[in-house]
């Protein structure tokens, strides 16, 4: 048969024929300059690809060459630290070849293949084994061992297998039946990793910002929503999450977002420190960078490329934070798609499987027991911000997410306009993972916190009536424990959920610092409450010295912490006293 | 950049069919997407197209110039093997230039140094560089509460009527590079009215501003299509002189509304299925491309500033266009119709604009220490004072708790004296003065947004000033 050849290209769409065998999905080279693309649709001798680079300069009757596979990549030691574009091309790599701009048709593995790794087995010959089962180790990063799991589809006995330092494209050994073992595998990532069984969610995701972990907590494993017009600061929330939540590795899909923001990210992730393990926020995360002014097509493979990663890791038995900005931008491309493809829309000129394929994505989230020996639980949770038009949320990304997502972070730009970050609304958020990890917060945080958090909500529902009343009658003509409601209110919004993000204290709040915050307001709440029943006016409140100590505690320095809590609870006792 | 093996230029007699904007020529063997087109036709000028859609059967070519009159079956139309470039060089600065590039000032063409393709290409993430150096544009409501940095994108959301391109024009006439490196602008008038140009341009005409900029203007009676050009024409001078002479170059254009609506022209002739109002659903991407063009690169000295005016339709910030433009850029200066009837200029609405990268540029050595406290503090007690004026509308002033009546009191003369600066270019030392000035008339705590430290080095300062006097 004839070589293909292009007979048609539009945008980021080409067709070819005739292509022959191919199947759907199936990763081809386009053109001379064999830019990498995809078959999204078979018609006779027809197919249509989507192309992952520029399509400029495309010409008519260029070959078109199959691969025989689909869009792969691959996994293995050399993962944390790197930044891959939307289909995997290490970026580092990329400038290295063409230098300060992207020029396309490189074909470049994500994974070093010079690189050499230190592998100790942990099973030896004659052992049976099993799709994966642990192999053995490798320490990828100071202190994160990484996991050497058998492929999906291997099986057999161990022939042969034996420490020392390897690339990862070096036989480790061989099964009996001559199966080569290696410290790397290529997995499609289109397809979910398998796993035994999903187990529920009874841990927290800490995530150290207090209105999340207080107020509207996720389970490990979980998934959420963060919807928010420009100027909320989605991103800032990401990012923070990124450098100060608690997981074991985390992936940042940067997905049709601005350059300068991932230089950022590379910049501050190089330089901050975990607190935790003392090491480089960069050596527990993995980049996946696909700007908005590169190619439409791999801003839908980046998302996938991030998941495929994060279930990797899960399988070693790792807790995994899977942070996307933007969902919105993905599913643009796939609209951007298929207008091009003339497929009949749905709502606002999305694809009618757009809810589909979210709800498969936001599914591939969970705490699984991973299959393979030794038995091992990991996690993905999935934090996905949304970007709707207008800030409206009444479309259909964010209301896809809210489907299927286990919380809605719900952002406002009336709160963002007055500065009130993170900007997220208490009225329209929720978290379906309270009563889950409310076990868990008594015991490592402290017993009252549900109670806390219960009634935390219901002051800050109760304000939200007052301010309507005191905006037509004014608060003078409040009564004073109304008033004090007022008070509380504010001060749980300005110190407990409000957070700065670029002081050096307050960026990250420990559950212990949380809990002494909300324990505060409502000793203010009960000491404010008696002075007024012993019939003093609401003057005498000294409100001025107890927000002051309220500040202190929320920018104290850890070490001065319980210091700046005993201080602002002698405050609130003293408060009535003149 | 050039494919491996270019085409030669490939000559055809007459166009199938013609559409608004669009040409459909047939068997067109080797077209190339993105190649640039001319086409001929007895009597009439030159007319220049670019290729959106190559098919064995049909080819899209999309024309710049009016269509008005072309017969596509007498059309000469030839394929030039290559995609559409500029000439660059250093020897622009000073001209007047067409919207793609042909010169406007009566002088012969620019020799240039070198031609580029306009549609650029994507920075490497990896190599660019932070932006973190402050630019100081003389206008309190952005170097003091919306500070620019270099490399930023930061669109100007102005209302018809509302001036913001004389903001624009102050900024060109007064920013000034923090340690006096070369410095330039780009401006793209993009469907803009003579009036407005003018507005902008007979301000540094005879100054030595005029000497330092490069003006490509597509105006409101100049081809529609070419409008898709202009930006990319001046991004890709600005680009080279930033990244190959060094220059730090700040590239106003205006008007991006003008430039959507010549992006859903295309659309529509193109048959697309629309999105939002009728523009195209890859306008977010199409956006994305001439914004992201904006940065600083690891290895180089110069850089690349953009300063958008958007004009909000019916001043809507969830219309579309500022809609995308904000989710691209790194904040927005929102003017406001209600400073500027009461005589505010700039009239910066500071609530809803926003710097992103303000952070990376201000305080230690960049501005002054205290700067990021004193923003936030301004704006929350601003804040709360516009609240309280909705409130005190209702109720009276009266009705109104302590704090609110402060910063109620507060909210005017913020507006008054640090907003409001008329023409006069303003140090960023005195901004900071004046809202120190603001702060000191509000209770200690109220101000909960600065530290103890700040007000205590603050306190200092006056003592150690007083005594100086």
């Amino acid at each position: 048969m004839s070589e293909a050849r292009i007979i048609r290209v539009a945008g980021a769409i080409a067709e070819a024929r005739p292509l022959g065998d191919v199947a759907l999905y199936e990763l081809v080279e386009v053109g001379e300059r064999k830019l990498l693309g995809e078959v999204i649709r078979l018609e006779g001798e027809v197919a249509t690809i989507q192309v992952f680079e520029e399509t400029t300069g495309l010409a008519l009757n260029e070959p078109v060459r199959p691969t025989g596979g689909s869009l792969m990549t691959e996994l293995g030691p050399g993962l944390l630290g790197s930044i891959l574009d939307g289909v995997g091309r290490p970026l580092q790599a990329i400038a290295d070849r063409s230098g300060d701009f992207i020029a396309p048709g490189m074909a470049l593995p994500p994974l070093d293949p010079d690189a050499r790794w230190t592998f100790s087995p942990t099973v030896s010959s004659g052992a049976e084994i099993a799709e994966g089962d642990v192999i053995g180790t490798v320490e990828e990063r100071p202190g994160l061992v990484h996991q050497i799991l058998l492929p999906l589809g291997t099986q057999g006995r161990v022939a042969r297998i034996e420490g020392g330092a390897y690339t990862i494209k070096e036989p480790i050994g061989a099964l009996e039946d001559g199966t080569p073992l290696r410290l790397s595998h290529r997995w499609a990532i289109r397809k979910r990793r398998p796993m035994v069984r999903r187990l529920a969610g009874d841990r927290p995701f800490i995530t150290g910002q207090r209105v999340f972990d207080f107020l509207f907590p996720v389970a490990e494993g979980g998934s959420v929503a963060v919807p928010g017009g420009f100027g909320t600061g989605k991103t800032v929330i990401e990012q923070s999450l990124a450098k100060f939540a608690k997981a074991d590795v985390i992936v940042y899909i940067g997905c049709g977002e601005r350059g300068n923001e991932m230089a950022e990210v590379l910049h501050d992730f190089g330089r901050l420190t975990d607190p935790e393990t003392g090491r480089p926020i960069m050596d527990r995360t993995v980049l996946i960078v696909n700007t908005s002014n590169m190619p439409v097509a791999a801003r839908d493979a980046s998302v996938y490329l991030g998941m495929t990663v994060a279930e990797y890791y899960r399988d070693m038995g790792y807790h995994v934070a899977v942070l996307a900005d933007s969902l919105s931008r993905w599913a643009e491309a796939l609209r951007e798609i298929a207008a091009r493809l003339q497929e009949m829309p749905g709502e606002e000129g999305y694809p009618t499987y757009l809810a589909n394929r979210m709800s498969r994505l936001y599914e591939r989230a969970g705490r699984v027991e991973t299959l393979g020996s030794p038995s091992r639980t990991g996690a993905v949770t999935f934090i996905s911000a949304v970007s709707p038009p207008g800030g409206d949320f009444a479309e259909p990304v964010t209301q896809g997410s809210l489907r299927v997502a286990g919380a809605l972070w719900a952002l406002d730009a009336g709160l963002a306009h007055q500065r009130q970050f993170p900007a997220v609304d208490w009225d329209t958020s929720y978290s379906l993972y309270v009563e889950a990890t409310s076990a868990w917060f008594s015991a490592e945080g402290s017993s009252d916190w549900s109670e806390l958090r219960s009634q935390t909500m219901r002051l800050l529902q109760r304000d939200r009536e007052l301010r309507e009343i005191a905006g037509l009658v004014g608060v003078d003509a409040l009564a004073d424990d109304d008033r004090l409601v007022l008070e509380g209110a504010r001060i749980a919004r300005e110190f407990l959920i409000g957070q700065n993000a670029f002081h050096e204290h307050d960026a990250f709040s420990a559950v212990a610092k949380t809990h002494s915050l909300a324990k505060l307001l409502w000793d203010f709440m009960n000491r404010g409450g008696s002075i007024l029943s012993d019939e003093a006016g609401f003057e005498k409140l000294d409100l001025a010295t107890v927000r002051l100590a309220f500040g202190a505690v929320k920018n104290a320095a850890p070490s001065d912490l319980d210091a700046m809590v005993s201080h602002a609870t002698d405050a609130i006792a003293n408060m009535g006293t003149p | 950049m050039r494919p491996a093996r270019l085409p030669t230029a490939r000559t055809y007699s007459g166009a199938a069919s013609a559409a608004g904007p669009l040409l459909f020529v047939r068997s067109t063997r080797r077209a190339q997407l993105g190649e640039w087109v001319q086409i001929e036709l007895e009597g009439q000028p030159e007319r220049r197209g670019q290729v959106i859609d190559v098919g064995t059967e049909v080819t899209v070519i999309q024309v710049f110039e009016d269509t008005l009159g072309l017969r596509p079956a007498g059309a000469k139309i030839t394929l030039t093997g290559e995609t559409a470039t500029t000439t660059v060089g250093k020897d622009l600065l000073g001209r007047a230039l067409s919207g793609t590039g042909a010169p406007l000032d009566g002088l012969p063409s620019s020799i240039g140094e070198t031609r580029r393709p306009i549609w650029g290409a994507p920075i490497n993430p990896v190599r660019r560089q932070r932006p973190s150096d402050f630019i100081e544009t003389g206008v309190s409501a952005i170097d003091g509460m919306n500070t620019l940095v270099r490399g930023q994108k930061l669109p100007v959301f102005s209302a018809p009527g509302l001036p913001g391109i004389e903001l624009a024009a102050d900024i060109v006439e007064n920013a000034r590079p923090s340690r006096g490196e070369p410095f330039a602008v780009v401006f793209a008038a993009i469907g803009i009215t003579e009036r407005e140009t003018q507005t902008f341009v007979s301000r540094f005409r005879e100054s030595e501003v005029m000497q330092r900029t490069v003006l490509y203007l597509n105006q409101a009676s100049d081809p529609t299509i070419e409008r898709l050009l202009t930006p990319r024409v001046a991004l890709t001078t600005a680009e080279h002189l930033a990244f190959t002479h060094g220059f730090h170059v700040l590239v106003v254009m205006a008007d991006i509304t003008h430039y959507a609506e010549a992006l859903r022209e295309i659309a529509a002739a193109r048959e697309e299925i629309p999105g939002r109002r009728g523009y195209p659903g890859y306008m977010y991407t199409d956006l994305a491309s001439l914004f992201e063009r904006a940065g600083v690169l690891e290895s180089g000295e110069g850089s690349v500033t953009q300063l958008p005016i958007v004009t909000l339709p019916d001043g809507d910030m969830t219309h579309p266009i500022p809609d995308l433009t904000g989710y691209i850029t790194e904040g927005q200066i929102v003017l406001s119709r209600e400073l500027h009837q009461r005589g505010v200029y700039p009239p910066v609405d500071v609530l809803p604009s926003l710097s992103r990268l303000m952070n990376a540029g201000i305080g230690g050595s960049n501005t002054v220490p205290e700067h990021r406290e004193w923003a936030d503090q301004l704006y929350a007690v601003y804040a709360r004072g516009r609240e309280a004026k909705l409130m005190a509308a209702i109720v009276g002033t009266e009705g109104l708790a302590p704090g609110d009546q402060h910063a109620l009191d507060f909210t005017d003369s913020f507006e008054q004296r640090l907003i409001h600066q008329g023409r006069q270019r303003r140090a960023l030392t005195d901004t900071i003065e004046i809202g120190w000035s603001l702060l000191e008339t509000l209770p200690r705590d109220e101000l909960i947004r600065m530290s103890e430290a700040t007000l205590q080095a603050r306190s200092e300062r006056d003592r150690n000033g007083e005594d100086a006097k």
